[in-house]
């Protein structure tokens, strides 16, 4: 090889235009992007859901669909033009040189053929002289290098028959068996749990480093960003906005969005009294209704009439040495430093009365099991303990957050509260009155207005053919708030008010609405019937960060306002950390730490709390985490393991006492409870897993 | 596995006994009825009487279904009122009749509908996908009477190709299986088709066939290896399921061609109100019917190894 | 409240919701996006308006015999002074009457009667499909929101009822009842209604995992409403287009049932009836039954075109 060809960069894209056609009109979905990919470097592509950085990685790959097309620019692959390449040519590229890892691994799979076929096909197609044999021991050697316990077993299995952590290790196995000079990752960790996600991203860090492989890494998470990656370039509607070496990002933004951005996300010693989330305002223009000059302008608060509107922005360099490159025009104008990043700090919140105690409840569902062996054992009535034992109480005003993964119990425990389930044992006293075992048709008016719900998924929570005013009104009636119509459509508009939407709103229906806005209706309604206490099931997690501060922020305003208590449960320990005053860690349907946020966020840890503490990628360069990543599988709630439920996974395991005893609960003084057999003076032994390199 | 079969073929006798439950007590209950239907509208009271009388009508109906099951289940399907002889010497010729008009339909309706639907479903929105959808929807909406009268104007009346009945009156003649095959598969491969396309087209969009793309597979390798094992899974249910539907086909085209198969017997025996036979006729057929159905389970849940290993 | 900014969106940027009457509009107009969907629809109003307006378009009564033009090819004109009988009497051809589409076996026009024999179809076709919607789609969301027995119970019933061969089930009740309109639209409820319970059961399935059932079980409303208020106006998109086919599908039977002998009842004209009256004819004057064919097999087409074109547009938003 001539050291000319070297000397060329991996990937070279130039003034890349891409569209989707529609019946109606040309969307650019991608503007003007460039990008320089070196040989063994890591890229960041991040940028908030519609911001085209799904559709770069498609691009590069020739993959666009019918509807979509490259419009301008040319993608340089080590020198060679893709664009002028036939549809063989980028077969030979294809699998080959560029690997791709998706979003979702079992969607990525075919579920109806064998593992080790999928895997085989790549080397047996690109290489003609590569033998079954051949092909297969290469297969198995590649899952042990994305460790893969159990190699020979996963190549017997179907996708279905596997985990999806351990389908998306396959996913990426095959991507490496061709040993590609060049890895697309397609958000391949958003499909996981948090836990799983840190294997895999702990994974794909060790593969740059071992493979020598190029990345490019999308993601809409920059704490992932700044775990993976060595360059980021942040994308806003179609266009790159800011493109530097991974830390010159997170410490010196030069583009508002960017620093938007991080001030919308928690980080760690963030909390709601004293540096409030500070959201962007407005949001993300749709393809044809972006604006002339800056497309974040509307949005801006450093918006400069004249300057930021007038015509097409370039990118200029912020850093010539350090190649920071920034589409803004008063970039050097702003004061960086002297912005405040958060909005106005206030006192932290009264506390009142308990208003919910709940003590050792308990809920299992039957599942019956047909198969033969079943029947014959007299076993065929097995029982998921989807809630075991859970003793905790909430008081009035309080934000009590209930972390953990799937299958830990956390939505049961919301379902049996609001009486969608009864409880099979235990007692949940809400109000004085115990509520364990009335179902929802049985409780009284006062009980199932004074209990409401806020849903995670924006496009689910309001019924599509009714229009909001109706689905408000609805309420307000049922909970016979107001009697008259006239005062009912009244108090429906001062509910849009209190979530901050425009009135006329009431004559929408739900599709006209944006993930936040429904969420905001969502709010109102929990709210229509001012409710003791709230259940808000993960309510931003499917929403955007910049929209997620603003909600979440509405949110703990109108607790505040009406002294609510909130129940938050969610999967992400930054938010909880960032709202809650009280945390309960659930493990299979199980309490594992409970106590203030400070105690459950500073030694002694219960290991899980530890683990998932780790597991939580942090936008934040300032701050080093200690490593922690579990091996293994989430157990199935069907067959939970013995003894402490997370034994099977523990890296501090003591030994057979934590297989075979279930674990004692330390208690410290003020309710800081801990189910862990290690003893408490050991565990408050263990170094915090977050430092800030500040303090 | 063995479980499951077990509890599936349990299932189909079910609802095999529960069909013969429905089927006698429609057809029986009302016994005044049969003596009128049997007799005819001028018999008198007295007649009728002494008919049901004789032909042991007049026992519980439970007695009477129980005592037909057991001679069902033994073969004996009764005396025929229309042919004057015993119902099976009718009724299994003719249903070998019918299967092999059933096979050749198959035989061709199978291929047709299924390279059509993969044609149309591999690219879909394409020329090729819109002609094979629009021509489907043509065909399935003219009813196999319909078509059997125009395909008969064309080649019979007007070309004068082919015979217009198909009696076999000279013996069995391919010449006089064309127009009732014609009829069944031009009616009947439209579904099948539609239902292919769509499926090949669901798995064409899923993540699946991008990933296998991206690993530089060739297009045909792409369809041949990933896409038509995953496409086909649920045509094959149609494809079992539409003897269900031939069953009904059979007697349009058997009666407008005069095909001596177990449609015409079943049309004919209602319209003479031959009990035995209808009987006879609308068991074997629902027989028929469950039987395929439960084929039709088994096999999706073998092709499908999403249910078949969980 | 304090006042912080949470980025109230801009206000217009989506429309308001239009009126009831405009919206009605908008949703006929919708047709209009697909061809597919404009010719069926056009194919229906045709029938519909032809139904309607028959006295006026049909050139002669339905059952006006002229036995000169017995089997006539179409476009034939009687030969003047032939003599023919009719209920008050004997008359005498003038030489005027044509029948454009040719005569039938008594000698009746097949156009008139091709224009009277829409009036049944379109109304016991409409009503019979209707009848068995209504009884699908509740028993459907009972037993895909309730699960448990209702479920159980009417899932296998329907199973049974599923498992005849259609026709076989159609010949079997109407031998056992009586050709009449009412039975033969018992009949078509009862052979389709299991169909109809089948797929709302599936589409209520899916619906009733959605959040917004959820909220209105948290706050405490009755299954009635939640079945029919918060759940099956959500599934009215697949069951319009099921119905379209369905209609379709029983203008086939009514004609089936026709063909073979089994149909509406004469003497109202209807086109199953006219090819089974004709169908000993059809190979020698083959226009008697082609045309009634024709005109059965382009309404059903019109359905399943509709049927087709709303799903594309459906998938489309």
């Amino acid at each position: 090889m001539s050291t000319a060809i070297n000397s060329e960069p991996i990937l070279r894209i130039e003034g890349l235009d891409v569209s989707y056609f529609t019946r109606a009109a040309e969307l650019p979905a991608v503007v003007d992007f460039n990008l320089t990919v070196e040989r063994g470097e890591s890229i960041g592509l991040v940028g908030e859901s519609g911001c085209g950085k799904s559709t770069v990685a498609m691009a590069i790959m020739r993959y666009l669909g019918n509807v979509g097309r490259i419009v301008g620019g040319t993608i340089k692959f080590k020198g060679r033009d893709m664009g002028a390449m036939n549809e063989e040519e980028l077969r030979g590229i294809r699998g080959l040189e560029i690997a791709m890892v998706y979003q979702e691994p079992m969607a990525a799979l075919n579920p109806s053929m064998k593992i080790g076929r999928q895997l085989m096909e790549v080397p047996l197609f690109h290489e003609p002289d590569c033998t079954e044999d051949e092909a297969r021991r290469r297969s198995v050697e590649m899952l042990g290098k994305v460790r893969l316990a159990d190699a020979s077993r996963v190549m017997e299995a179907y996708p279905h028959q596997i985990s999806g952590g351990q389908q998306q290790r396959v996913v990426i196995a095959m991507a490496l068996l061709s040993n590609p000079s060049l890895l697309l990752l397609d958000e391949p960790t958003t499909a996981l749990d948090v836990t799983v996600e840190a294997g895999i991203v702990e994974l794909i860090a060790e593969i740059s480093r071992e493979f020598d492989t190029a990345m490019v890494y999308i993601s809409h998470n920059l704490g992932l960003i700044l775990e993976t990656c060595d360059r980021v370039a942040v994308m806003y509607a179609g266009e790159v906005v800011e493109e530097a070496l991974v830390t010159d990002i997170f410490d010196r933004p030069r583009h508002p969005y960017t620093r938007g951005l991080f001030d919308c996300i928690p980080t760690p010693g963030r909390n709601k009294n004293e540096r409030p989330l500070k959201p962007i305002r407005g949001r993300l223009p749709l393809p044809h209704q972006r604006p002339t000059g800056c497309y974040f302008g509307p949005r801006c608060d450093f918006f400069s009439e004249g300057r930021c509107d007038g015509g097409k922005i370039p990118m200029s360099a912020a850093a010539p040495d350090r190649d920071h490159r920034v589409r803004c025009v008063r970039w050097d104008e702003i004061d960086w430093s002297e912005q405040s990043d958060t909005a106005e700090a206030r006192p932290p919140a009264e506390v009142g009365d308990v208003v919910l105690r709940v003590d050792a409840m308990q809920k299992y569902y039957p599942v019956r099991d047909r198969s033969l062996a079943a029947v014959l054992s007299g076993r065929s009535v097995r029982y998921v303990k989807a809630n075991e034992d859970i003793s905790f109480t909430a008081r009035k005003g309080q934000t009590v957050a209930i972390v953990g993964e799937s299958g830990c119990g956390k939505s049961t425990f919301a379902k049996v509260l609001l009486g969608l389930e009864t409880a099979t044992g235990g007692k949940l006293t809400f109000n004085q009155d115990d509520i364990s075992a009335t179902a929802v048709a049985d409780r009284d008016t006062g009980q199932v207005r004074s209990l409401q719900m806020v849903f995670q998924n924006p496009n689910d929570t309001l019924n599509p053919s009714m229009t909001i005013g109706r689905q408000i009104g609805r309420v307000i009636r049922k909970f016979g708030v107001e009697k008259s119509s006239a005062k009912a459509r009244e108090r429906v508009l001062a509910l849009l008010d209190l979530v901050k939407l425009p009135r006329d709103f009431a004559k929408r229906r739900p599709r006209q609405l944006s993930g936040g806005q429904k969420q905001r209706v969502g709010i109102a309604r929990a709210f229509a019937g001012n409710p003791a206490m709230v259940i808000a099931d993960e309510p931003v997690s499917a929403l955007d960060v910049s929209v997620q501060a603003a909600v979440t922020g509405l949110l703990m305003d109108i607790q505040r306002e009406y002294e609510t208590t909130l129940l938050f449960i969610s999967h992400d320990m930054g938010v909880v950390e960032y709202l809650a005053d009280r945390v309960v860690v659930m493990y299979l349907g199980q309490i594992m730490e409970q106590g203030t946020t400070e105690e459950v966020f500073a030694p002694p840890y219960h290991p899980y709390t530890e683990a998932l503490l780790s597991a939580v990628p942090i936008a934040d360069a300032s701050v080093h985490k200690k490593r922690i990543v579990l091996e293994g599988p989430l157990p199935s709630v069907l067959d939970p393991p013995k003894g402490c439920p997370f034994h099977t996974r523990c890296p501090r395991k003591l030994g057979s006492v934590c297989v075979e005893q279930k674990p004692p609960v330390h208690e410290t003084v003020n309710g800081h409870a801990i189910a862990c057999h290690i003893p408490l003076h050991e565990l408050e032994s263990y170094d915090p897993v977050i430092k800030t390199a500040a303090e | 596995m063995i479980v499951f079969l077990a509890r599936r073929l349990l299932f189909m006798l079910l609802t095999m006994l529960a069909v013969s439950i429905v089927l006698f007590a429609l057809l029986e209950i009302n016994v005044e009825s049969i003596a009128v239907r049997v007799l005819g509208q001028y018999s008198t009271p007295e007649q009728r009487e002494i008919w049901l009388e004789t032909n042991g009508y007049f026992r519980p109906i439970y007695e009477r279904y129980f005592e037909w099951l057991s001679n069902f289940a033994r073969g004996d399907l009764g005396e025929s009122t229309l042919f004057n002889t015993r119902v099976a010497e009718i009724l299994w010729p003719a249903l070998g009749n019918t299967a092999i008009l059933g096979l050749f339909t198959f035989a061709l309706m199978v291929p047709l509908s299924l390279t059509l639907g993969i044609l149309a479903g591999m690219r879909e929105g394409s020329g090729t996908d819109r002609s094979i959808t629009f021509l489907a929807v043509i065909t399935t909406s003219i009813p196999e009477f319909a078509s059997a009268v125009l395909l008969s104007f064309v080649f019979v009346f007007w070309l004068g190709l082919l015979p217009g009945t198909s009696g076999f009156a000279n013996g069995f003649s391919i010449r006089e299986m064309i127009l009732p095959v014609a009829v069944l598969v031009l009616y009947g491969f439209g579904y099948v088709a539609r239902m292919t396309r769509a499926s090949m087209a669901e798995v064409m969009q899923s993540p699946y066939i991008r990933t296998a793309v991206l690993k530089g597979m060739p297009h045909g390798r792409v369809i041949m290896r990933h896409a038509l094992r995953n496409a086909l899974i649920a045509p094959f249910t149609v494809i079992i399921l539409q003897i269900n539907w031939l069953l009904s086909g059979v007697i349009v085209v058997e009666f407008f061609f005069g095909y001596k198969g177990f449609g015409a017997l079943l049309l004919s025996a209602a319209l003479n109100h031959d009990i035995d036979m209808i009987q006879s006729c609308a068991m074997v057929a629902v027989i028929v019917a469950v039987a395929t159905q439960t084929i039709a389970d088994i096999g999706y849940t073998y092709l499908n190894p999403r249910i078949r290993f969980t | 409240m304090t006042d912080r900014t949470y980025g109230t969106e801009p206000e217009g940027a989506t429309p308001a919701e239009p009126s009831a009457l405009v919206r009605a509009f908008k949703t006929i107009a919708i047709v209009r996006e697909s061809w597919m969907a404009s010719v069926g629809l056009g194919i229906l109003v045709f029938w519909i308006l032809v139904a309607i307006f028959a006295p006026l378009l049909a050139p002669y009564p339905a059952e006006q015999q002229i036995s000169p033009l017995l089997n006539a090819s179409p476009g034939t004109c009687a030969e003047p002074d032939r003599p023919y009988f009719t209920s008050e009497g004997m008359e005498r051809t003038t030489g005027d009457e044509c029948y454009l589409l040719g005569g039938d076996n008594l000698g009746r026009d097949v156009l008139s009667r091709i224009i009277w024999g829409a009036r049944p179809i379109l109304v016991w076709a409409p009503l019979a499909t209707v009848l068995a919607y209504a009884i699908g789609i509740v028993l459907g969301v009972m037993a895909g929101y309730k699960r448990g027995w209702v479920d159980d119970v009417l899932s296998r019933v329907s199973d049974i009822i599923l498992s005849f061969p259609v026709l076989v089930l159609y010949i079997v009740l109407i031998t056992t009842f009586d050709r009449t309109n009412l039975n033969i639209l018992l009949a078509v409820t009862f052979a389709s209604a299991p169909g109809i319970m089948r797929i709302v059961r599936g589409l209520v399935l899916d619906l009733r995992n959605r959040d917004y059932v959820a909220a209105a079980q948290t706050r405490g409303e009755s299954s009635w409403y939640i079945m029919f208020v918060e759940i099956l106006p959500n599934a009215r998109g697949p069951i319009i287009v099921d119905a379209c086919l369905r209609l379709g599908y029983v203008i086939i039977t009514l004609g089936v049932l026709g063909f073979l002998g089994l149909g509406l009842p004469p003497p109202d004209p209807n086109w199953g009836n006219l090819i089974a009256e004709n169908r000993v004819v059809a190979l020698t004057s083959p226009h008697s039954v082609v045309f009634p064919c024709i005109a059965l097999s382009s309404l059903v087409l019109g359905m399943n075109m509709l049927a087709d074109g709303l799903r594309e547009i459906s998938l489309k938003d």
